[in-house]
């Protein structure tokens, strides 16, 4: 033993030799790993990095040395230990492998050149480097009726299977909602799902992503392209906040494909069907051209004359915006600007710019008064993804994750599942993790603060008629800890219809009472953290500035100062405002009131009150960066160019400015990023230059996360990415007439939530606290955008915990009459057991049966910090 | 609501405690809901994911791996002529082809009338008195094709009734008795019975 | 001529129809093992057994002994008796579970107090309906007699027994596959190691599993000593034994004889066993020990009947399971119907398996009904070598378990013993037999 070394070592490494050369590994290391890392490549097709090792197809079959000398086992299976000697090239080797493929071929249909996955289809390239070329399989093939539909998104031609069971572990085992399964037995197995109940996980398409194969495909794409015609880039999914990163692939300047990439802190590869799916909404329907619908692209400048929009240029455009926003600027209070989550950071910052330095407005919110308060958010001690997916207890008060940010409840599921960590869960409504939660506390509307009151005060109890109990309370307690060390605390706007002041509240007394927690916001809109950290709300500054004195409107309050004609413009950042509102009825008659400028990439409703439109790009037409819902940066890339005129933000903005006699001193994307980061320290340029990369979390060091080499078996489809050149950067830095953001100041929470308090008011019995939560496949602008979707729809339903259902007499299918403030409204009932006694449960965006999706918002009472609802009965 | 009846709901319920984990009781359970509908029907298969924790696609999966189990309705009787080596020895394609010719249905299929279906089997393990033959799994030693037409005839007429319940029926005895002592007793007795026997390797060495 | 003079161990209440009673088993002396072994120490039960060198009966013949001390150190949580028995011309645990149900449950009982275990299952193959209500039957008995339950016979030990129904499918006679079985699942074999039973079995826990017929020879071992048991057979082969003897004998039946002091052509030929041939034809091979093992050809039936003498030949004992085949069997027939049984048991996990197994049958039926061709001899060779490279005995292995690598015994054996008819069959377009 060597001098000073501790008497018990734990062995952090293993010596084993693979083909007779020695190479260090870890122990537990899986052979195929090991053997890899050596140089010596072992096929395989079962073997899924991201799930669990099944050793089933035997196509991995390595020599390694046992007590009874050399045999044949599966590399992807067996772990390394010390001394173990691997040989992956022996005769004996190769003739089992050739042996398996040749197996595999023989029931496998010849028909690589009409099979989507033909030129990427990892049997094919394992068949082109081994496989002997001829065959000596001349029995009948095995048949089965060619593609059948296995769920709204997904086909599958089970005579291409192979059996790798990686679908059907990661149906179990990944999203676990096993909807699909092996049926059969030996050379009749099949993939299949339930007749009653098809394979429409959130999360299907990744199935067809990792067959190795083409036996599951994915109705969107299915025939849309041949891999050798797709060009790729690198870039970040905006569809919500996760931020996981993808591999875009057009044909020509057609979106065909989006596959997930395998970063190790955001999306382990994985992908939701809203995100990779909804392709169609951007450049799907080239024929929709009426700017009131929400599946129509915005292709050209508009502006309203004699009441109708008509196309104009962008010379008249900008100076007619020009003019409307000046002229209201020019009384005090008499502009501000809505939405921008949607934008990349580049893009809010050149609005914030526009609007605080050109128009010299503090009213900004790039938040629809349906998440938490910027500067409260950034208070907070941070927590990443990665911290939530390890921690030793989660808390969660949000929405349903499946449904808000479907890939951080992938990782967080990881957790409980796989490392048996604990889960808390506030249940508001219904929730894809509650089976998984140790201690799950019923809470109903405006109770949230009092509940997190109750659990951060040692022994504290609710109220006797709570949902909650107080041996719930003791267990949460107990797991969380004196400080909350180890604790991570999810934190969003489980309820729409509840004001934000109740969460809030709540937030702010856990994070008093465990300031050794840290704190996920879960804001699920698209880039908002980006738009935030922009300064796009009041009281935020660029680089993720705090500074009191430039207190603005928020949404609501802007729509009020509308309406009473104090502010008589608004700057639209985005064309679906009345898509986003609850208040509808309100949010009309502010547009109405006021003059309206709509910077958007797609059509909607609110464009009926548009004096002019502008046409922006939107994800995968444009540059930039973004920043997810832990604070992490990476790059977003145009793979497309925008159609018809329409222009990135930051020209639009830069062009706006000129427009009104400014200069914003920005003139692109990568002069925008460069002025960001040169001004706030927050990192934008060196991202963009940086393509395929993790990124960095705003506030933590640098860390540079090797990514695994790309292994195609892995992740079919995706090829090696390609770097984006930018160019040099050219022309002015900042001008002096707007200045960049001041310097940064963290507030604390104190400071940011001194004030606000929160007021309930009574709670009746007999009412019901309303809850609007929200549903991935809402009447969205994506989802109306993409037909190959359209059935999956949310459905309006009143949910009912069975207390409630069995008081009132009713039963799932019954319809029910309730008394919303704006008249009696009749909707379908269901029971939901996550649904809280005395709450009313409903979707926001669902549709009714004829598809219209007006219900959630009448049901909605905006003056109050609760909705409390009485049913008529009959 | 229950799909099975109320008294295999209570069945199936007194199953699932048998185990440590409810998923344990899934072929048990299986049997049980074949029992009621002679086949699994989607409602069947609802419950039993209901009962094991499970979803009705892994239920589906799960059953479609045992050869017992119908996922398509099948006749009153379910006949299996097995003809596996020791009954191919003995004749046991000649009788399948015979039954099929007497039963009026192919291999694998129903009779029209809805009374038979005829399946091929692997192994019965009853090879002294081959080829081996079971109605509703129980074994009716019928080696020739005379024999079979008879028994035929008796299950048409009814007289087997007593020995052949009708399809799926597995099992006819229902379990009493158990270990009726709590888990913490059993497990006390268990460290007891550790210690005493720590105790005597002690004093051996 | 056979040596028949030894004790009935399994089999003694053969002269009684109605010897799956419960009266009739507390007549014929029931429960007297188990009493006696409660007044034992559960370690001294179990070195009983180790003395009695018992071979484990389910086919790998690995010592109940051996396997249980391997055990002790650790707690064991569960035991699981296996009586799945689905292997081709294998009927003895039918036998036993139908006709002296009460015998394996005693046997149960005592191997659970050995081994200090408080739950087993008896898995039962679901074809086995009247097995099932017996082995039920036993149980209810049992309970209510005070064997089993709470505080066996006023001991400090209590047991609970649950029997698991089966429901078609011969992969789940494979232990790991029996226990994904108990535990609700598809009939995957699970991969060894690590997921061997006595480490990681049922609910990742340290399981026994044994064999209905291991079990079932507990009693007598309790009652009489472990040397009494070993005293009979020879070499590592002690006891007696359970031989399912089919296919074309006059007397094909379950029959308990010696080991090793007897031998094939005692079991075959033996008027008091098999007695020969059906119409003194002659014999032209057999399988000894279930159609997962090699075949042998007359010039072996004066081999003992011995686990190592077996295997020394190149094949096993196996389930014990013995098929005759006589001048008018068609090999190339036979060989076809076991890889179609092979095919359709496959649990379908590995490749080889999956995908060699039904190729392999297809080319036998075309061998079989005329569409065979020499070449085709050759090439399922080779095809069985890469199932099982290296064609030998025991198998090496490219699958999970060990049905992959059985596929190639009787293809390898019938073509290496017959091709000659083989031949007759691509030569004539078809079976000569027929
Ligand atoms: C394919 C396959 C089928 C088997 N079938 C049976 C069976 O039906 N019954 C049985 O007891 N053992 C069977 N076995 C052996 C078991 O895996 C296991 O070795 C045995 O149950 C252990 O019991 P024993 O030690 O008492 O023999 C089978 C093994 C394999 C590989
Ligand atoms: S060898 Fe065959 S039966 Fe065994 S695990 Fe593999 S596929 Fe299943
Ligand atoms: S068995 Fe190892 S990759 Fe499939």
């Amino acid at each position: 033993m060597t001098e000073g070394a501790p008497l018990t070592e734990v062995k952090t490494s293993v010596t084993v030799s693979v083909n007779g050369r020695s190479i260090e590994a870890a122990p537990g290391e899986l052979v195929i790993e090991v053997a890899e890392r050596a140089g010596h490549y072992v096929p395989r097709f079962c073997y899924h990095p991201r799930m669990e090792p099944v050793g089933m197809c035997r196509m991995c079959l390595v020599e390694v040395d046992g007590p009874r000398g050399p045999t044949l086992q599966p590399a992807c299976y067996i772990k390394v230990n010390d001394g173990m000697s691997i040989i992956t090239d022996s005769e004996k080797v190769k003739k089992a492998q050739d042996g398996v493929l040749e197996f595999l071929l023989a029931n496998h249909p010849l028909d690589c050149p009409v099979c989507d996955k033909g030129g990427e289809c990892p049997l094919q390239d394992q068949t082109l480097a081994h496989g002997s070329g001829e065959t000596r399989f001349i029995e009948e093939k095995r048949h089965f009726v060619k593609p059948i539909e296995i769920g709204e998104l997904v086909l599958l031609d089970r005579e291409r299977c192979i059996q790798c069971a990686r679908c059907t572990r990661f149906s179990a085992e990944v999203s676990g909602d096993t909807e699909i399964a092996f049926s059969g037995r030996g050379d009749l197995i099949e993939v299949a799902p339930s007749p009653t109940e098809p394979f429409d996980s959130t999360f299907s398409g990744n199935t067809v992503q990792i067959c190795p194969v083409g036996a599951l495909t994915a109705k969107p794409y299915r025939f849309t392209a041949r891999p050798w015609d797709l060009e790729q880039v690198e870039s970040t999914c905006t569809t919500c906040a996760v931020g996981c990163r993808v591999a875009v692939q057009s044909s020509g300047n057609r979106l065909t494909r989006l596959l997930g990439v395998d970063s190790e802190p955001v999306n382990h590869g994985w992908l939701c069907d809203k995100g990779r799916f909804t392709l169609d909404a951007i450049d799907g329907h080239e024929g929709d051209v009426d700017p009131l619908r929400a599946s129509s692209r915005i292709r050209q400048p508009l502006v309203r004359e004699n009441g109708t929009l008509r196309e104009a240029t962008w010379g008249e455009a900008l100076s007619r915006a020009a003019s409307i926003l000046q002229d209201a600027s020019s009384t005090p209070n008499g502009v501000g600007a809505i939405g921008g989550a949607a934008l990349t950071n580049e893009g809010a910052f050149a609005w914030e710019r526009f609007v605080r330095g050109v128009l010299s407005s503090d009213h900004l919110d790039a938040q629809y008064d349906d998440g938490l308060d910027g500067a409260f958010i950034q208070a907070l001690p941070a927590a990443t993804i990665d911290d939530a997916a390890h921690a030793r207890v989660v808390v969660t008060l949000t929405g349903d994750i499946r449904e808000e940010l479907p890939v951080l409840f992938l990782r967080l599921r990881e957790n409980f599942v796989q490392r048996k960590n604990s889960l808390i869960e506030f249940t508001f409504g219904p929730s894809a993790l509650r089976s998984l939660a140790t201690v799950s506390m019923p809470v109903r509307p405006g109770e949230a603060h009092v509940v997190a009151k109750a659990l951060a005060t040692s022994d504290g109890k609710v109220a006797k008629d709570s949902t909650v109990t107080d041996a719930q309370l003791d267990a949460a307690r107990r797991l969380i800890g004196e400080n909350g060390d180890g604790v991570v605390f999810i934190v969003g706007r489980p309820n729409m219809a509840e004001s934000a002041s109740v969460l809030e509240t709540a937030i702010r007394t856990l994070a008093e009472a465990f300031p050794a927690a840290t704190f996920l916001p879960a804001l699920r809109r698209a880039n908002v953290r980006g738009a935030l950290d922009m300064g796009l709300g009041p009281r935020l500054r660029p680089g993720r500035g705090y500074d009191e004195k430039c207190e603005g409107r928020r949404t609501l309050e802007q729509l009020e100062a509308m309406r009473t004609g104090q502010q008589t413009a608004v700057l639209l950042l985005g064309g679906c405002l009345l898509g986003n509102v609850l208040d509808v009825e309100g949010a009309t008659a502010a547009l109405e009131a006021a003059k309206v400028v709509v910077v958007t990439g797609h059509g909607g409703k609110t464009l009926a009150y548009a004096d002019v439109v502008l046409p922006a790009a939107v994800q995968h037409e444009r540059h930039g960066t973004v920043t997810n819902i832990e604070g992490r940066v990476t790059n977003v890339t145009a793979k497309i160019v925008p159609p018809g005129s329409a222009w990135p933000d930051v020209a639009i903005a830069a062009e706006l400015a000129e427009a009104c006699g400014q200069s914003l001193g920005i003139d692109s994307v990568q002069l925008c990023a460069k002025v960001i980061e040169e001004t706030t320290g927050y990192p934008a340029l060196s991202i963009m230059n940086d393509v395929s990369d993790e990124g960095v979390v705003v506030g933590h060091a640098k860390e540079r996360v090797e990514r695994r080499p790309l292994d195609p078996m892995a992740f079919p489809g995706i090829r090696s990415t390609n770097t984006v050149g930018l160019g040099e950067l050219t022309g002015a830095l900042v001008s002096d007439s707007v200045h960049a953001g001041t310097t940064q100041t963290i507030a604390t929470l104190d400071e940011v939530a001194a004030g606000r308090g929160v007021d309930v008011g009574h709670f009746d019995a007999y009412g019901l606290g309303l809850n609007i939560s929200r549903r991935l496949y809402d009447h969205g602008i994506m989802m109306q955008g993409s037909p190959a979707l359209a059935n999956l729809v949310a459905k309006t339903t009143a949910l009912l915990n069975h207390f409630d259902l069995d008081r009132l007499g009713l039963a799932t299918g019954d319809e029910v009459q309730v008394n919303a403030p704006s008249g009696p409204i009749s909707l379908p009932v269901a029971m939901n057991d996550d649904t809280p006694r005395g709450t009313l449960g409903v979707v926001f965006g669902g549709v009714d049966a004829d598809g219209n999706d007006g219900a959630t918002a009448k049901l909605y009472d905006p003056s109050v910090v609760i909705t409390q609802l009485k049913l008529a009965t009959t | 609501m229950s799909h099975l009846r109320s008294d295999l709901r209570q069945r199936a319920e007194e199953i699932v405690a048998l185990y440590p984990r409810k998923r344990s009781a899934m072929l048990p359970l299986l049997h049980l809901a074949q029992e009621q509908d002679g086949y699994l029907t989607d409602e069947g298969i609802a419950e039993v994911a209901e009962l094991t924790g499970t979803t009705p696609a892994d239920v589906r999966g799960t059953a479609s791996f045992y050869d017992m189990y119908h996922l398509e309705p099948v006749g009153k009787y379910v006949v299996g002529v097995c003809t596996n080596v020791a009954c191919l020895l003995a004749g046991g394609i000649e009788l399948l082809e015979h039954a099929s010719e007497t039963l009026g249905c192919a291999v694998g299929s129903t009779s029209d009338d809805g009374l038979f279906t005829l399946e091929e089997t692997e192994c019965l393990a009853d090879c002294n008195i081959a080829p081996c033959v079971q109605v509703n799994h129980r074994y009716v030693r019928t080696t020739t094709p005379d024999a079979f037409d008879a028994m035929v005839d008796e299950l048409k007429t009814g007289r087997r009734d007593h020995d052949i319940p009708s399809h799926g029926t597995l099992i006819r005895v229902r379990r009493s008795g158990g270990l009726r002592a709590s888990k913490s007793d059993v497990a006390s007795e268990r460290s007891d019975a550790k210690a005493a026997r720590d105790k005597r390797e002690e004093e051996k060495k | 001529m056979a040596v028949l003079d030894a004790p009935r161990i399994v089999t003694a209440r053969e002269r009684f129809d109605d010897s799956y009673t419960f009266a009739r088993y507390l007549e014929t002396g029931g429960y007297a093992a188990l009493r006696k072994a409660l007044t034992m120490f559960p370690e001294d039960v179990a070195a009983e057994v180790d003395a009695a060198s018992l071979l484990g009966r389910g086919g790998a013949g690995f010592p109940a002994g051996r396997k249980w001390s391997m055990l002790r150190k650790s707690p064991v949580s569960y035991l699981v008796v296996n009586g799945d028995e689905s292997e081709p011309a294998t009927f003895k645990d039918h036998y036993l579970v139908e006709r002296d149900p009460h015998q394996l449950v005693e046997g149960v009982i005592i191997a659970a107090y050995a081994l200090q275990v408080n739950q087993a299952f008896i898995y039962i193959r679901g074809e086995f309906a009247l097995g099932l209500e017996r082995v039920q039957q036993a149980l209810n008995d049992a309970y209510e007699y005070g064997a089993l339950g709470s505080k066996v016979f006023a001991s400090d030990f209590s047991i609970d027994i649950v029997v698991h129904p089966g429901a078609g499918a011969y992969i789940c006679g494979e232990e790991t596959a029996l226990i994904e079985g108990l535990e609700g699942k598809r009939g995957f074999p699970r991969i060894k190691p690590p997921f061997f039973p006595a480490v990681n079995g049922l609910y990742g826990e340290p399981t026994v599993v044994n064999n209905v017929e291991t079990m079932s020879n507990l009693p007598w071992i309790i009652s009489n000593g472990g040397a009494a048991f070993a005293a009979l057979g020879g070499g590592r082969s002690a006891g007696t034994r359970l031989f399912a003897l089919a296919g074309r004998v006059k007397n094909p039946g379950v029959y308990e004889i010696e080991m090793v002091k007897n031998t094939f052509r005692d079991l075959i030929y033996d008027p008091n066993l098999g007695g020969g041939i059906i119409n003194d034809r002659t014999i032209k091979a057999f399988i000894p020990g279930g159609v997962s093992a090699p075949w042998f050809g007359p010039d072996l039936l004066d081999l003992s009947l011995g686990q190592d003498e077996v295997a020394e030949k190149g094949s096993m004992l196996g389930s014990g399971s013995v098929v005759v085949f006589d001048e008018t069997s068609c090999v190339v027939r036979a060989t076809w119907r076991i890889t179609k049984f092979f095919s359709r048991e496959s649990c379908g996990q590995c490749t080889p398996c999956r995908e060699g197994s039904g190729w392999i049958e297809r080319a036998m039926y075309r061998l079989e009904h005329g569409g065979g061709r020499m070449e085709d001899l050759d090439m399922l060779l080779d095809l069985c070598d890469n199932i099982a490279p290296g064609l030998t005995w025991p198998p090496q292995q490219t699958t999970i378990c060990v049905l992959g690598s059985s596929i190639p015994s009787s293809v390898h054996s019938a073509i290496s013993m017959f091709r000659d008819e083989f031949a007759q069959h691509v030569n004539d377009g078809g079976c000569p037999f027929d």
